[in-house]
């Protein structure tokens, strides 16, 4: 096993750690704005997409860097997005105006 | 390793701290927001980074069509996040984080499939030429992980919208076909371990995992989806943390174990509040969903039915009333129609808190996004071991949709709930419960509290029958 293949091991194995002393400490209430938040973060693929996209010099390559990247675009954007709407609505004073309802 | 991409790194790096401390943050719905924003603050600098590494070349040469790649893509999938994002119902927000946690996975499998397609063109014509094992072993756990959430999380989200019927979808021979593709995957992860190259290979193992995703979740019923939901968001978390041993690249390998973890804690804490393993429902067993309606009960003893008027009465000319919102609100999407009685009462002087048991809804807390979203404060949204010492002096406890986590059968040994933790609704001093029939709920089994003659039972679906009562106690 190679130097730099430990050093990434460890850093997994920490990271792991750390994610469970992380978030079992969160209050169930928060359980759904955490997931959507949690899966946000996965996004974190758009990086690795982007640098396969860099260099992607045959077709194929380039479809798969292409559908890589907007998948990750997705999931990166839509899932700030949503989490923060979700959140949002765990403000003390309900706002002064209320809301237009979003269903019928 | 020069300046600029030493300080790259250090943008990975902060972008992986601004993960941490947002999960931080989450704690409490005071910073919850706050926490979000700074994870995305992360998220934007470790992506800027990125780009800067890639427009100086220093990720290596940048190929003639890098760019447009990455700014099609970047804008194509921005555009369809952000708007979906922005536009859906707050009820419906379930099945769109599992629709993104399914370009999530497929995102990281796509990764080691060009990986893989690279290095094969490269090496395996070489003499003696073999991938190491360092990559392979990521690579072919990445594609099956990421391959099996894909089309796992795309049935999931399916399932939720509608699309595929909610009920158990049985295969004949099911099992057989599962572990036929699981046996094709395994048999070929380990052709590729034991030294061969061989893209076909890979390329069978991707397909038996796709199926793999879609057989596993067909036969699930809608009811646990949320918990098959969580689990997906963890497969992802792993797929990314592969994706970055391939690629070689920390940010990804932090960011990923961190969602990893998370999403397994996450799983085990709601397949416990439902007195679950996970390995049951994976595995498939009662979880009938919501097509439940038309099952007689017959616990013995007589149900007391009430008109909307009778149980206005009540409400109004209670002290104390305690809400117990469950799934058949959320379905319903009768938020708006709870709060709008709560308030109603407020203003005759009577008392109204909500009791949120911890598997409400459609996932954990998601309840409380669906009151906070109905404008209901959050101060009044209480949870189960703080609500349940009120109930005994509560005049009335007002259940809707809500059923087996009301059932005191759970108190007892030898019934499907026994030892799921449960509100004490029954200790209250009378019970309305807003239902739309005598049907089971999740469980399959009759829940005794309706036979109680504390109980009243307005037949009815919850927005209907919230209205009603809005209707009946303005008219007091």
């Amino acid at each position: 096993m190679s130097a730099e293949l430990l050093a990434a091991l460890t850093v997994f194995v920490l990271a792991v750690l750390l994610g469970f002393a992380v978030i079992s400490k969160v209050p169930a209430t928060l359980h759904t704005p955490l997931m959507s938040g949690a899966n946000s973060i996965h996004g974190i693929v758009l990086v690795g997409s982007m640098l396969i996209a860099a260099s992607a010099t045959d077709l194929l390559s380039q479809i798969l860097s292409l559908v890589a990247v907007a998948f990750a675009t997705m999931n990166v954007v839509g899932g700030y997005v949503v989490t923060d709407r979700m959140l949002q609505m765990f403000k003390k004073k309900p706002a002064a105006a209320p809301k237009p309802k979003a269903e019928g | 390793m020069d300046t600029i991409e030493l300080l790259v790194r250090i943008t990975w790096l902060l972008g992986a701290v601004g993960f941490v401390i947002g999960l931080i943050q989450m704690n409490s719905p005071a910073t919850a927001r706050n926490g979000n924003l700074l994870s995305a603050g992360g998220m934007a600098l470790a992506v800027a980074g990125t780009a800067v590494l890639v427009a100086t070349g220093r990720a290596g040469e940048v190929a003639g069509l890098g760019w447009p790649i990455i700014i099609i893509g970047i804008a194509i999938g921005g555009g369809l996040g952000l708007y979906t994002a922005r536009t859906v119902k707050m009820t419906a927000m379930p099945q769109l984080v599992s629709l993104f946690n399914a370009v999530g996975g497929g995102a990281a499998a796509l990764i080691a499939i060009d990986d893989y397609l690279r290095l094969s063109n490269v090496q395996s014509f070489a003499p003696g030429g073999v991938i190491p094992l360092e990559i392979t072993v990521p690579t072919v756990l990445d594609v099956i992980i990421g391959s099996v959430t894909f089309t796992g999380s795309l049935i999931a989200s399916g399932k939720l919208m509608g699309l595929i019927p909610g009920k158990p979808i049985l295969i004949p021979g099911g099992r057989i076909v599962t572990a036929g593709l699981a046996a094709v995957a395994v048999l070929g992860a380990g052709y590729l371990f034991a030294g061969n190259t061989h893209v076909g290979v890979l390329f069978a193992i991707i397909a038996a995992s796709l199926v793999f995703g879609v057989t596993m979740v067909l036969p699930i019923g809608g009811a646990d989806m949320p918990v098959v939901i969580s689990l997906l968001n963890s497969f992802t978390g792993t797929a990314v943390a592969m994706a970055g041993f391939v690629i070689d690249n920390p940010v990804l390998i932090i960011a990923g174990a961190l969602v990893g973890a998370s999403g397994a804690i996450l799983t085990k804490l709601m397949a416990d509040a439902m007195n679950r393993s996970v390995i049951n429902i994976m595995i498939g067993g009662f979880g009938g969903g919501e097509g439940t309606v038309g099952a007689v009960a017959g616990a013995g003893g007589s149900v007391r039915e009430l008109s909307p008027d009778d149980a206005a009465i009540q409400l109004a000319y209670a002290s104390h009333v305690i809400v117990v919102p469950g799934y058949g609100l959320a379905v319903a999407q009768a938020q708006h129609g709870v709060r709008e009685l709560a308030e109603l009462l407020e203003s005759r002087g009577v008392d109204v808190k909500y009791a949120i048991h911890p598997v409400a809804g459609r996932m954990p807390g998601h309840m409380n996004v669906l009151l906070a979203e109905a404008n209901v404060p959050y101060p009044l949204l209480k949870e189960m071991e703080e609500i349940n010492p009120e109930f005994e002096r509560a005049d009335v406890a007002l259940v809707i949709g809500a059923n087996d986590v009301t059932n005191p059968a759970a108190r007892k040994p030898g019934s499907p709930v026994s030892g799921m933790p449960i509100l004490d609704v029954d200790h209250a001093k009378s019970i309305i419960v807003i239902k739309r029939s005598m049907g089971r709920g999740y469980a399959g089994i009759d829940n005794e509290l309706y036979v109680n003659p504390k109980t009243g039972m307005l037949f009815a679906d919850a927005k209907d029958g919230l209205a009603s009562l809005v209707a009946a106690v303005k008219a007091l």
